[in-house]
């Protein structure tokens, strides 16, 4: 569904690449988490995926076509992405909020055909926010948050969603639920490509964890596969461990100058 | 729908008013009379002075109801109000400079205040390029602040220097009012004014879009930047145009968005056409006050608008932060 080849993003007057020839490729019913210290290109790495800003080399296809020929309105048709920031400044609806995923299907007057309210309706239900949909969003938890902004993807009818940081205000069992959801909906057939700081989770959801540094990639593969301690003491800079825990590698930062065999 | 129906009612209502009081009041019926007759003994004072007046002052309210609710949704802020961008400053400049030239006539002091308007928006526009983001809605409120400011200086400069028979006029234009009006500058401005409406009224949903800021709204699928360029040339033309017409009135742009924003919620579909009869009509109820209040000496419409406004915003303010 969406490919990237040797993709490369540099800034106007900066002296280093801010994504460095990145390859990756996703696609339906796939759960890919991108993980890295602070600064390592996240950012960058989801701007280019979705045209927001131009290759300096290399190539990003969304379903065979140039990212860059993507009109807005037909990439939202496709692409649902939730930014890591987004404050309201009025006081809108959860409805109206998810109705706003409707958009790029919409005329600039013309009101929404029972076929859009259908759709909102399913993506209520589907987000299990469908009881909130009469609340005012600056009422909500954070975790109704997230749900109601998924809901709006959902909307979209997107067939790959992106998430930036999804869980970063939310609590640990409200992150699980979240992921909980994505999971779901990935098992549905829609692709999902997670930025997390949180390693343990993506572990354990992610089918895939492609691990930055620098820009570059600095890992990509299973959970096993990335989830390797001399790797991630050296890309996070602190010494770690891993366990396996219900199946999954996980981490556990260690005390400062520890070695694996002070580890029991 | 009944939201409509409502402010539809209380802009018919205001209108009645404007035709009845006045330097000479005119009771309800003789008002009546000489709508539709026009031998009636008022024809002439309702027909000629009064219907344009109003009139004027509803498209004129209604337009900088619809400028001041789009702005806010630009800046994401419900307490911008339409004079952000600088065109309050650039027009009392250019308009307290031409009447100190001694362009004070009927269409020479608009016209000036018009361009001038427009000069101070050309030039918060420029600012914010300078800082590299163009439309940046931070920039602009930035760059709105500096121009004011600046633009208040020299008004100050100007009036300083003016003889004492010029002040008096300055004055007046800078507070507003439509003692000038009549069907020419009504039709003038409604023709103007028309464009700039409804193609704020088309861009509803993406004001909707917009008011959620830039990521979200091209992952929603606008084009933000041509939006921005829509709705920010849009309102600052339809601004300038006001204040061309009857200088600045303060608040009008802020009261009814932000009233009817509680009420019908912040939707741009509904909102627009309820914030155009709400605003149209506070200015005519405004501007009929201001004739009566120390009949027979007219207020300038903006001492009453701001008059009735703050108390208002502050006890709206207390209530949404509630």
């Amino acid at each position: 569904m969406l490919r990237a080849r040797g993709a490369t993003v540099r800034y106007p007057e900066a002296t280093a690449d801010a994504l460095a020839d990145l390859d990756l490729e996703i696609g339906a019913g796939e759960f890919l988490a991108v993980a890295g210290p602070n600064g390592c290109g996240k950012t960058s790495l989801v701007r280019a995926l979705l045209g927001l800003v131009p290759l300096t080399r290399g190539t990003v296809e969304l379903e065979g076509r140039a990212i860059a020929g993507w009109r807005r309105e037909d990439l939202a048709q496709v692409v649902g992405l939730l930014p890591q920031r987004e404050e309201m400044a009025f006081s809108w609806r959860v409805e109206e909020v998810v109705g706003f995923g409707r958009y790029a299907r919409l005329g600039a007057l013309s009101p929404m055909s029972p076929a859009d309210h259908a759709a909102v309706d399913r993506a209520l239900e589907r987000s299990d926010v469908a009881s909130l949909r009469k609340r005012r969003v600056d009422t909500l938890s954070g975790g109704e948050w997230q749900r109601v902004r998924i809901a709006r993807a959902l909307a979209q009818e997107a067939r790959l969603l992106v998430l930036d940081e999804p869980t970063a205000a939310l609590d640990l069992g409200h992150e699980m639920e979240l992921f909980e959801l994505v999971q779901g909906l990935v098992g549905e057939g829609l692709a999902a490509l997670v930025i997390t700081h949180h390693l343990n989770v993506a572990a354990r959801y992610a089918g895939r964890i492609l691990l930055l540094d620098g820009g570059r990639v600095a890992a990509s593969g299973s959970a096993g596969e990335v989830l390797r301690p001399e790797l991630l003491s050296s890309v996070f800079r602190w010494p770690v461990s891993v366990i396996t825990l219900d199946g999954a590698p996980q981490i556990i930062p260690r005390a400062p100058g520890a070695t694996r065999r002070d580890y029991s | 729908m009944r939201a409509i129906v409502g402010l539809g009612l209380f802009g018919l209502a205001a209108c009645f008013l404007g035709l009845a009081v006045g330097a000479v009041p005119i009771p309800p019926g003789a008002v009546l009379d000489a709508l539709f007759s026009s031998d009636a003994p008022a024809a002439g004072i309702v027909r000629n002075l009064r219907v344009p007046r109003v009139l004027l002052a509803f498209v004129v309210g209604g337009g900088l109801g619809v400028a001041g609710t789009a702005l806010q949704a630009l800046v994401r802020n419900p307490l911008a109000d339409p004079y952000l961008l600088g065109i309050s400053g650039g027009a009392g400049l250019a308009a307290v400079v031409a009447i100190a030239f001694g362009l004070d006539g009927a269409w020479s002091t608009p016209l000036a205040a018009f361009a001038g308007g427009l000069g101070g928006v050309a030039l918060v526009y420029r600012l914010s390029a300078v800082a590299g983001r163009p439309l940046d809605p931070r920039v602009l409120v930035l760059a709105g602040v500096v121009v004011s400011a600046f633009a208040g200086a020299l008004i100050t400069a100007v009036l300083t220097l003016s003889p004492a028979e010029k002040l008096r006029n300055s004055f007046l234009w800078l507070l507003g009012g439509f003692s000038a009006s009549s069907w020419q500058a009504l039709g003038v401005f409604s023709a103007y004014a028309a464009i700039p409406i409804l193609s704020l009224g088309r861009a509803a949903r993406s004001l909707d879009l917009l008011s959620l800021g830039e990521e979200p709204a091209e992952a929603l699928g606008l084009s933000v930047r041509k939006a921005r360029r829509v709705v920010y040339l849009s309102a600052s033309l339809l601004t300038a145009a006001s204040v061309a017409v009857c200088g600045i009135v303060g608040f009008v742009g802020l009261i009814a968005p932000h009233a009817l924003r509680t009420l019908l919620g912040p939707a741009h579909r509904r909102l627009l056409p309820a914030v155009f009869l709400a605003s149209g009509g506070f200015l005519v109820a405004a501007d009929a006050l201001a004739r009566t209040v120390v009949r027979p000496i007219e207020l300038p419409v903006g001492v009453v608008t701001s008059l009735i406004g703050v108390p208002l915003f502050a006890l709206l303010l207390r209530r949404s932060l509630k």
